[in-house]
């Protein structure tokens, strides 16, 4: 092809007169985003303003003197010691670390059973498949709060107290708890014993935290399974048909080839369900767990401090959510696929 | 600019309602909630509502209880019907938040005075007279053989969370020294089905509930109160700080009640005592208290017969007492400290002059 001799430079058109500054689209914009921002702010500091306008009127200005007074009650089970001598703001501690065990767990568990569902439903086994739909179906589309009421009075209270709970070597499961033998006193191999009518044992679960953990796991591992369901059947199907061509079980498969390929679906739909779980959390005060919710509201009660408790909740609560949420971002950022 | 000018706007706003509630002055009595439960035409009252004996809702769909009749006795009173009241149940936790924030006009939910439920520094209530002098109690199955707060050790024990009973419980264990487990619910619901079910070898709470609760079980006779008494718990209606006024107005129409009975008035007399007292103009206390004469009503902000509208709509205090958890209701409770002054009990309004 011959080239194309360069053209005449068009004579240029004289630059048009420049738009005034209301419709010139660079500023416009700018003027819409600063008065957005602006009646924003005049929100928050309206809202702040009445606040504190109220409480200046009812003689209750913000104050955290309260945090360090003697909290009065006592909390049945704390991983950090605690007695009702020592100050509200140890009783909140107490109640956070509670929640934090509760949310570990939690997650450790419903991600296991998530994904172990998740995998049934690709299974070809038709019975594995059609339980795993069952479950996942019943279980997302009854709400959490019957659920945990259903498993702690129905399930946990049910079980046999006193002589009559169930033993096994080493491990007792009573109405009152989990009591596993460990190293107890002077560092002595200690079974559980049956003492005055009350089961000891090194290692306590009470079944307060048993009935929140098993309803949080039931009910996070459904939705964890749809998230794990949904990235499996994001991977192509030919990956499969490759894997059992080379002759690959269907669980190496799985393992191998699929799971790792479908975990950068699996992992932003995970974030979201784990900081549904530890908000989730607080629904233990209808099963007399003590936790972070359930301190805090005696607190409130007892201190009338309203506004400081649940701003103390608030920033707990915002802040677990937000480490869970860190945390998950930084996994994500590992499995996503590398281009280049 | 834009923030001095919205300031300046609330400033004058505020100057304006600060005038039209002077301009008001003068007429009687000022309180901002009298004025909006007439308006509204009924009275919003806070109850716990699942408690036999004290407010509950009867077979016929209908609250009753010694906590309901105050609260009957207050919208009598106000509005001139017993029946224009509005009940919402709250629960031991959300109590005092829906009081402050104006969502229930008065508490009448066995609600234990204390100081610093008093204090503006504290919750910042407003205590009207106490209608049941109560104390702590802990029901335990009589199969369990625990006769006193020793048999406790070591033993979890159910409580119903953000209560005095709460704190009680942990002072009386540490004093004795008896380990303890409190297990702790939010409703009194869930902490006596967790009771019933076995998972606490007692339960802890005002001695009336207790026994309130006892009539709902489904073996009634299989559980029994210890004798210890472990608080005061003085159960007395509430208002806010917010409202002098109001608070003023309910603490004298409880205060009727119990002059009532001092005076031998009855739901069934009252009618003919206020007949005597207008053809009598020698009883002077009986014509002032029943407002045939003098002003008492109208310095309250109240009808001046609001004494004969409440004990016309619920009976004294000594009917209602008799009726909700007396001899003549199934928690049979005794009198006790709830008797009249003259009897020997804490019963005692001072003199409507």
């Amino acid at each position: 092809m011959a080239p194309v001799p360069p053209a005449d430079p068009a004579p240029r058109p004289a630059p048009p007169p420049s738009p005034p500054w209301w419709r010139d689209r660079r500023i416009v914009p700018w003027v819409v985003q600063a008065v957005v921002g602006l009646l924003v702010l005049l929100l928050i500091a309206f809202l702040l303003g009445n606040l504190v306008r109220n409480l200046t009127a009812a003689g209750l200005l913000l104050s955290w003197r309260w945090l360090q007074q003697p909290a009065g009650f006592d909390i049945s089970e704390s991983v950090i010691p605690f007695n009702a001598q020592l100050p509200y703001w140890r009783a909140l501690a107490a109640g956070l670390v509670n929640t934090i065990r509760a949310v570990l767990v939690g997650l450790v568990g419903a991600t296991l059973l998530g994904t172990l569902v998740g995998m049934a439903s690709f299974s070809h086994n038709g019975l594995l498949r059609r339980l795993a739909r069952v479950y996942v179906e019943v279980v997302r589309n009854i709400p959490l709060l019957l659920q945990l009421v259903f498993w702690y009075f129905v399930v946990f209270l049910s079980f046999p107290n006193g002589v009559a709970a169930i033993q096994l070597p080493g491990v007792v499961l009573a109405k009152s708890g989990l009591y596993i033998a460990g190293f107890g006193e002077g560092l002595r191999w200690m079974g559980p014993t049956l003492v005055n009518g009350v089961w000891q044992a090194p290692v306590r679960l009470s079944v307060e935290f048993g009935a929140l953990l098993t309803g949080l796991i039931v009910y996070s591992g459904a939705f964890i399974a749809e998230v794990v369901r949904g990235g499996i059947a994001a991977v192509p199907k030919g990956q499969w048909e490759a894997a059992s061509s080379l002759g690959l079980s269907w669980f190496a498969t799985l393992r191998r080839i699929v799971l790792p390929q479908s975990l950068r679906v699996i992992v932003p739909g995970l974030n979201t369900q784990y900081i549904s779980l530890a908000k989730n959390s607080s629904l233990a005060v209808a099963v007399g767990y003590t936790d972070l919710y359930s301190v805090a509201e005696t607190t409130l009660n007892q201190t009338g401090r309203a506004v400081e408790v649940i701003l103390v909740l608030l920033a707990a609560y915002l802040t677990l959510d937000l480490l869970i949420s860190a945390l998950m971002n930084g996994l994500n950022h590992l499995v996503q696929i590398r281009e280049r | 600019m834009f923030r001095t000018r919205t300031r300046s706007l609330v400033v004058s706003l505020c100057a304006a309602g600060l005038l039209a509630g002077c301009a008001g002055d003068g007429g009687g009595v000022q309180s901002q909630k009298l004025s909006t439960i007439i308006g509204r035409g009924k009275l919003i009252c806070g109850v716990e509502g699942k408690l036999p004996g004290f407010s509950f809702v009867g077979p016929d769909g209908k609250y009753l209880g010694l906590d309901v009749d105050v609260c009957k006795a207050v919208a009598a009173a106000v509005l001139g019907d017993p029946e224009k009241v509005e009940y919402r149940d709250l629960n031991s936790s959300e109590r005092f938040a829906a009081l402050a924030s104006g969502e229930v006009d008065l508490l009448s939910r066995n609600t234990t005075m204390t100081l610093s439920r008093d204090a503006a520094g504290g919750n910042g209530l407003s205590f009207a007279p106490t209608t049941f002098y109560d104390g702590q109690g802990v029901l335990v199955p009589v199969a369990s053989g625990i006769k006193d707060l020793k048999g406790l050790a070591g033993k979890p024990i159910c409580v119903e969370s953000g209560t005095t009973t709460e704190l009680n419980l942990a002072d009386r264990m540490r004093e004795q020294n008896i380990p303890y487990t409190p297990l702790k619910f939010q409703t009194s619901d869930q902490t006596f089905a967790a009771y019933l079910g076995d998972r606490c070898v007692a339960v802890t709470s005002d001695r009336s509930q207790l026994a309130g609760k006892r009539t709902s079980f489904p073996k009634p006779d299989a559980h029994t109160l210890l004798p210890v008494v472990m608080s005061k718990e003085p159960l007395t209606p509430a208002t806010t700080n917010g409202d002098p006024a109001w608070a003023d107005a309910v603490r004298w129409i409880v205060y009727g009640l119990m002059q009532a009975e001092e005076s031998g008035i009855t739901q069934a007399n009252v009618d003919a005592k206020l007949a005597e007292a207008k053809a009598n103009t020698n009883q002077a206390d009986l014509r002032r208290f029943l407002g045939v004469e003098g002003d008492f009503g109208k310095q309250l902000g109240l009808p001046p017969d609001f004494v004969v509208k409440a004990v016309k709509a619920v009976g004294n205090y000594g009917e209602i007492f008799d009726r909700n958890v007396g001899p003549a209701s199934a928690l049979k409770l005794d009198r006790g400290l709830n008797r009249q002054w003259k009897d020997g009990g804490l019963i005692y309004s001072p003199p409507f002059r």
